[in-house]
């Protein structure tokens, strides 16, 4: 009862620290295990500071108690404590207890211990994982596996999930294990199977009869998900629609399961609807079709709006069967029920373009149509159609000039259509409608304010005075067909979703990095390749070799400890720096020096400086700026860096997309600091599949806006295929100016003179080094120490800096020898760059 | 895992909200309702919100919302849920706002042993049922007139054992043991009365009442049948793999031991047929509904509670009908014409038929309703599906057997 009762009140109030603890230390010594998991459990659930401390110890006991039931609790309040304190469970080493637990016997302690690192593991900053997964951990988790709750199966699924297997024998054995899972009746649990399963056939080259059985036996398992709750439907569906991409055959069969029960929710029927397509074929488009004409006479008008697409899409998709879905198409047409009709227009257009100069016969039942249509798109659609098929449509120019007169109500994508197809008219039929023509040139270029419309006016009009064979040409050219590849995902995307079947990464189709807070650049999946041995799968984080010229010109401006020293390198360098610069020859021109070095020494050079990289600026690691859902096919990542006194931007460019991209711009937007690019993106074309390097210069005084969070910047990136926008965050040590170093007494004149309520504090955690150390960093950083004090064991630094805009801060850095947790005061008549620089701090003293 | 929960009535109000973690504001329920006030029935049952992701699922007329901070697996959030919902029906028979209103002592000392942190803890209802008392009246009064609570006073020892689903030292005075095979009949039927798809999903439902430590096999005359199973975790696998029985130690009480589905690729039989007319002429502002309901293969079993369900398209004002067995109803406002026939004796086919009237010019083109049927064949289980035997082991009495077979209609549509 006691625990009930502090249990629920311990979270809404803070005022019970005085709680007599002992009792509970008192408890986890109890006799009677399950009052020795319920003391543990409470303890965890005490979200308060102090109590945490006395937790320490009982937890340790209880991860080695005798009694799995007690073991399994405890590792639950491992995760808890974590939650609460991440610093006290690494330094207390939990987490190799953690570890232990997972060869536990017990197969309930063992669920709990996957379930409570991957919550970690979640929560932590790097995202990395904490256990490498190897073949005995695997078997002992694989063993855990049957014998778990539900809820323990799908962690170590999950856990399973990750890890690649040697070689194709052990994938086969793995997949052995995991198959019966799928007749198990939490859903949870089969979608999880799935996933493990759909990843590991990956392993096994195609024409084994292993991917055949497990083909075979994923398909009742997905099918009878389609039979459970509507929430989990979706789910299943969003996850199916994943699944029917990579291996369309799996369900070949199931077409019949995904035909839509008219009350079933909408979510589940546009999904339904989305796979039927996918699954169409040759073979059962006849079903198919009578399938999607009979929804489109429901009454939900989104939903018959999609199903009428559905039949474009088809026809697009299955190239035999177009002309049913052609004469279906008609038919519903027919109806005259106006969205249907709308619609169908659309998709027609599509259907023209897919196939040209084969249905040309229908145009006529087509323009019945005219006048019902009141949606832009629809509009413009049929304007298309009549512009392309003008030579067979005789009264072409009547139905033109029908629409112009209404020019300008018109929506903008018709009114670009209709210039488009009455210049096309016109260099169809020249004789007869020069005056038609004339007529929409000028409404174009003389009354419309829409810039693309004036623009696109202008060009035709030039195009037909000068030369109108080459406007022929132009406006004439053929077309590129379309396909259905259209709303597919990209391939790569495509791996990486199937990798997180059943998480909400699979529900939104979006990696998890793409919506994942907290996680900059997490860990990113892929499908393991297929023969490759040993092959470590979840690929690496992306860790940045500084390369050598930001090296050379650091170790040239660095000046560690004590006054600045002169300009030429002194002894009073530290030995590593001073045998480098003897190395280089103590290089006058850092930059010539560097230039000269041909490329495969320096990535070298940088290779053996990152090993012992310590005196170096730091350079926050590379972070996704653009994924590649997001950019067309283009990814960048990128970081900020100083080097010379000169701030930089550095990116790796990575083309996903099928094309090359050429035509690389960019374009900063006006920002707090006034950072603009200083010359243009050195970046050529980029070939399909490959990557490129770009390092940005930037200058520091250009025009200034002020962003929100302060150190915000909006970047754009163009290239052949469109303009990207995003925005990153410029870290403010790269900021810093060199001349940053305050004369003692000013320092301390400013510090009086600057109000007290120009004073922030901030407390960073996880501090490591002495006060000396930290200087050292710190001076690499531009950020310089004044004055070094020693009160009552504590050590006092006091530094300054100087921004790029002439902002000068004044820190007092208070470290505690043997505690993680240092004190920084800040002052400056500028207190909005606090947070900011609060972040440099932190960044610079873990790094 | 899952930080909060919150249970929300229709009307929009949160009246229960439970955080396991810290404490997450209301606030954020906003972005639920707002998805809410879009599409009133069908809310997506994954949403993000800026900071939170939330999974709902909805049950009796209340969504139950779990709030999540970090990548979950959703299935598992909503089987949790279902769980959740399950509980409380067993425990008070219902799950409705004034039921949870009326038990809020009880629900909150549920969630708090359901969920550890946001992990699932004890969710078997065998040891939810040792830890807190389900209500009933005599022990309400009591524990108002003592101020003592439902939480019992000792220790859940079935936490401990590897049998986590079932209590150690049951004791019955009769032994039973009763198993219902019940078979719904999920089915597309188009205009012409051809199958265009046609599925069964089928249970076993346990209810068992035996003393001890019983070791039960149930073995079926055709195990062949089944395209897919899942099991409750107390069967053993591997037996059924192997020999396709079902050998399992049962948890105590009633529980589901295994659904199974019969797919499109074998043939099933369809024990109902639907004729039907309905004429909505555009001229006139009359049309004509004539509909007959008769057995097809029901294997002489007669046909129980049937009930016709059409949603009327949204031109007909009301309808004149008369029926010549049951009755019918019709909501003008939710266009929904409802019969209710109840059992069909041959040779007598029940037919109901009369007049519809449309609003005048009204287009009725493309509108054809689909109709909902509802069903009961007792004593038959569709698919064929027989029991052959059930063994016990492991203890010395003789306990009482029954199976029951039964077929529903599960999501049978007949297109007009």
């Amino acid at each position: 009862m006691f625990f009930v009762v502090l249990m629920s009140s311990i979270p809404y109030n803070n005022g019970w620290k005085d709680l007599p603890t002992y009792q509970l230390v008192k408890d986890c010594e109890d006799s009677n295990p399950l009052i020795r998991a319920l003391a543990v459990r409470t303890m965890g659930c005490i979200r308060v500071d102090k109590i945490t401390e006395y937790l320490c110890e009982p937890l340790r006991k209880c991860l080695k108690d005798e009694d799995p039931y007690v073991r399994k609790t405890a590792a639950v309040c491992v995760a808890k404590l974590y939650d609460i304190s991440s610093s006290m469970v690494e330094d207390q080493g939990f987490l190799d207890q953690l570890k232990d637990l997972l060869s536990d016997s017990n197969p309930m302690v063992v669920a709990n211990a996957v379930a409570a690192l991957s919550e970690i593991n979640e929560a932590s900053v790097s995202g990395r994982p904490l256990v490498e997964m190897n073949a005995p951990t695997i078997n002992k988790l694989l063993t855990a596996l049957n014998e778990c709750t539900e809820w323990g199966q799908v962690f170590i699924l999950d856990a399973l999930s990750n890890y690649s297997p040697r070689d194709a024998r052990e994938a086969h054995s793995i997949c052995e294990r995991i198959t019966p899972r799928l007749a198990h009746a939490n859903a949870a649990v089969v979608l999880s199977a799935v996933k493990v399963l759909m990843k590991l056939m990956e392993m096994v080259s195609a024409d084994t009869e292993l991917v055949s059985t497990l083909s075979r036996k994923l398909a009742p398992p997905l099918v009878t998900l389609l039979s459970a709750e509507p929430e989990v439907q979706y789910v299943a569906l969003r996850n199916i629609n994943l699944v029917v991409q990579k291996r369309p055959d799996i369900l070949k069969h199931e077409m019949k399961v995904f035909f839509v029960k008219y009350n079933d929710p909408i979510y589940v029927k546009l999904e339904k609807l989305d796979i039927m397509i996918r699954l169409a074929s040759q073979a059962n488009i006849a079903q198919v079709l009578g399938e999607l004409k009979e929804y489109a006479t429901e009454v939900d008008v989104d939903f018959v709006r999609k199903a009428v697409r559905a039949i474009g899409r088809c026809a697009i998709k299955v190239e035999p069967s177009a002309e049913r879905c052609v004469s279906t198409l008609l038919e519903l047409i027919q109806t005259k029920v106006n969205y249907v009709v709308q619609e169908a227009i659309v998709v027609i257009k599509d259907i023209f373009r897919k196939y040209p100069n084969k249905y040309e016969s229908i145009i006529s039942t087509l323009c019945e149509n005219l006048d019902t249509l009141d949606e832009p798109e629809a509009r413009a659609s049929m304007v298309w159609i009549v512009g392309e098929y003008a030579e067979r449509i005789d009264n072409a120019d009547e139905l033109l000039d029908s629409f112009l007169e209404g020019f300008h109500d018109e929506n903008a994508q018709v009114q670009l259509q209709l210039l488009t197809a009455v210049v096309k008219l016109f260099l169809k039929r020249p004789a007869d409608t020069q005056e038609l023509v004339q007529h929409v040139l000028s409404l174009a270029t003389q009354d419309s304010d829409n810039p693309d419309l004036r623009d696109r006016g202008f060009i035709y009009w030039r195009l037909l005075s000068t030369d109108p064979a080459a406007a022929k040409e132009v406006v004439l050219a053929d077309k590129p067909l379309i396909s259905e590849e259209t709303d597919l995902l990209e391939p790569t995307l495509l791996d990486e979703l199937i990798c997180h079947i059943s998480s909400l990464a699979s529900v939104y189709h979006k990696p998890p990095t793409a919506f994942v807070e907290g996680r900059g650049a997490g860990v990113r999946k892929s499908l393991p390749s297929r023969g490759v041995v040993a092959e470590e799968t979840s690929t690496q984080q992306p860790t940045v070799i500084p390369n050598q010229e930001s090296l050379i010109g650091d170790l040239l401006s660095m000046d560690i400890g004590g006054p600045p020293p002169a300009p030429a390198p002194s002894s009073n360098v530290d030995l590593l720096a001073g045998g480098l610069d003897v190395l280089l020859g103590g290089g006058p021109e850092p930059g010539a020096s560097a230039a000269a070095v041909p490329g495969g020494a320096s990535g070298l050079l940088g290779d053996i400086f990152a090993v012992s990289a310590a005196p170096a600026s730091y350079v926050p690691p590379k972070q996704c700026w653009l994924p590649a859902d997001k950019g067309k096919g283009l990814e960048i990542w990128g970081t900020f860096s100083r080097q010379n006194g000169q701030p930089r931007m550095e990116m790796t460019f990575t083309n996903k997309a099928m094309q090359p991209m050429t035509g690389f711009a960019i374009q900063l937007n006006k920002n707090s600091f006034g950072v603009y690019p200083v010359g243009g993106l050195a970046v050529g074309a980029v070939g399909a599949g490959a990557g490129a390097e770009a390092a940005l210069p930037l200058a520091t005084h250009g025009p200034v806006q002020r962003m929100d969070p302060l150190n915000n910047l909006q970047v754009a990136i163009k290239n052949n295929i469109d303009v990207f926008y995003f925005a990153c965050l410029i870290p403010a040590h790269i900021l810093f100016t060199e001349d940053g170093q305050l004369d003692k007494r000013v320092f301390l004149t400013t510090w009086k003179e600057i109000p007290a309520a120009n004073e922030v504090q901030h407390t960073l955690s996880n501090v490591v080094g002495t006060a000396d150390s930290i200087a050292q960093k710190m001076t690499l950083n531009n950020i310089f120490t004044i004055a070094k004090r020693n009160v009552e064991g504590q050590d006092m630094l006091y530094q300054s800096l100087k921004l790029t805009n002439n902002i000068w801060v004044l820190l007092e850095l208070k470290l505690q020898p043997g505690n993680p947790e240092a004190t920084l005061s800040l002052k400056s008549r500028t207190v909005e760059v606090a947070t900011c620089i609060f972040q440099a701090y932190e960044a610079i003293i873990k790094s | 895992m899952i930080h909060s929960l919150f249970i929300i009535n229709p009307s929009g109000d949160v009246f229960l909200e439970k955080h396991w973690r810290s404490v997450i504001p209301r606030s954020v329920c906003d972005y639920y309702l707002e998805a809410q006030r879009a599409s009133p029935n069908d809310v997506p049952p994954v949403l993000a919100a800026p900071h939170h992701y939330l999974i709902s699922i909805h049950r009796g007329g209340v969504a139950l919302v779990a709030v999540c901070k970090q990548e979950v697996a959703p299935l598992f959030v909503i089987e949790f849920l279902h769980r959740v919902v399950d509980t409380f029906q067993d425990y008070f028979s219902d799950c409705t706002e004034t039921i949870i209103k009326e038990n809020y002592v009880v629900v909150y000392e549920l969630l708090d042993e359901m969920l550890d942190n946001g992990f699932p803890l004890a969710t078997e209802s065998n040891i939810l049922k040792e830890l807190i008392k389900p209500p009933n009246i005599l022990r309400t009064i009591a524990n108002t007139v003592t101020g003592k609570s439902n939480v019992s006073s000792t220790l859940p020892s079935g936490q401990l054992s590897n049998v986590p689903w079932r209590r150690s030292g049951v004791k019955y005075a009769n032994n039973e043991a009763y198993f219902d095979v019940v078979e719904e009949v999920d089915a597309i039927i188009d205009k012409s009365g051809a199958t265009v798809n046609a599925e069964i999903q089928g249970y076993i439902d346990c209810c068992i009442k035996l003393s001890g430590m019983p070791d039960l096999t149930l073995t079926f005359v055709n195990p062949r049948l089944f395209d897919d199973v899942s099991f409750h975790p107390c069967v053993r696998f591997k037996r059924w793999e192997a020999e396709r029985i079902l050998s399992f130690i049962p948890p105590d009480g009633n529980f589901r031991l295994m659904s199974y589905h019969i797919g499109s690729q074998s043939v099933v039989a369809i024990p109902i047929y639907v004729r039907h007319s309905l004429t909505l002429r555009s001229n006139g502002d009359q049309g004509r509904l004539d509909l007959t309901v008769g057995p097809k293969q029901t294997m002489g079993r007669t046909l129980e509670n049937v009930a016709l369900e059409i949603c009327m398209p949204k031109c007909v004002l009301n309808c004149c009908l008369t029926a010549n067995q049951g009755k019918y109803s019709y909501d003008p406002v939710s266009k929904m014409l409802l019969w209710d026939i109840g059992r069909i004796e041959l040779p007598k086919l029940p037919n109901i038929k009369g007049s519809v009237s449309v609003v005048s010019g009204a287009d009725t083109t493309g509108a054809s309703p689909s109709i909902n049927v509802h069903f009961t064949i007792p004593q038959l289980a569709v698919s064929g599906l027989r029991v052959s035997r059930l063994d016990m082991y492991g203890a010395k009495y003789k306990p009482f057997k029954g199976v029951k077979y039964v077929t529903k209609a599960g999501k049978f549509h007949v297109r007009m």
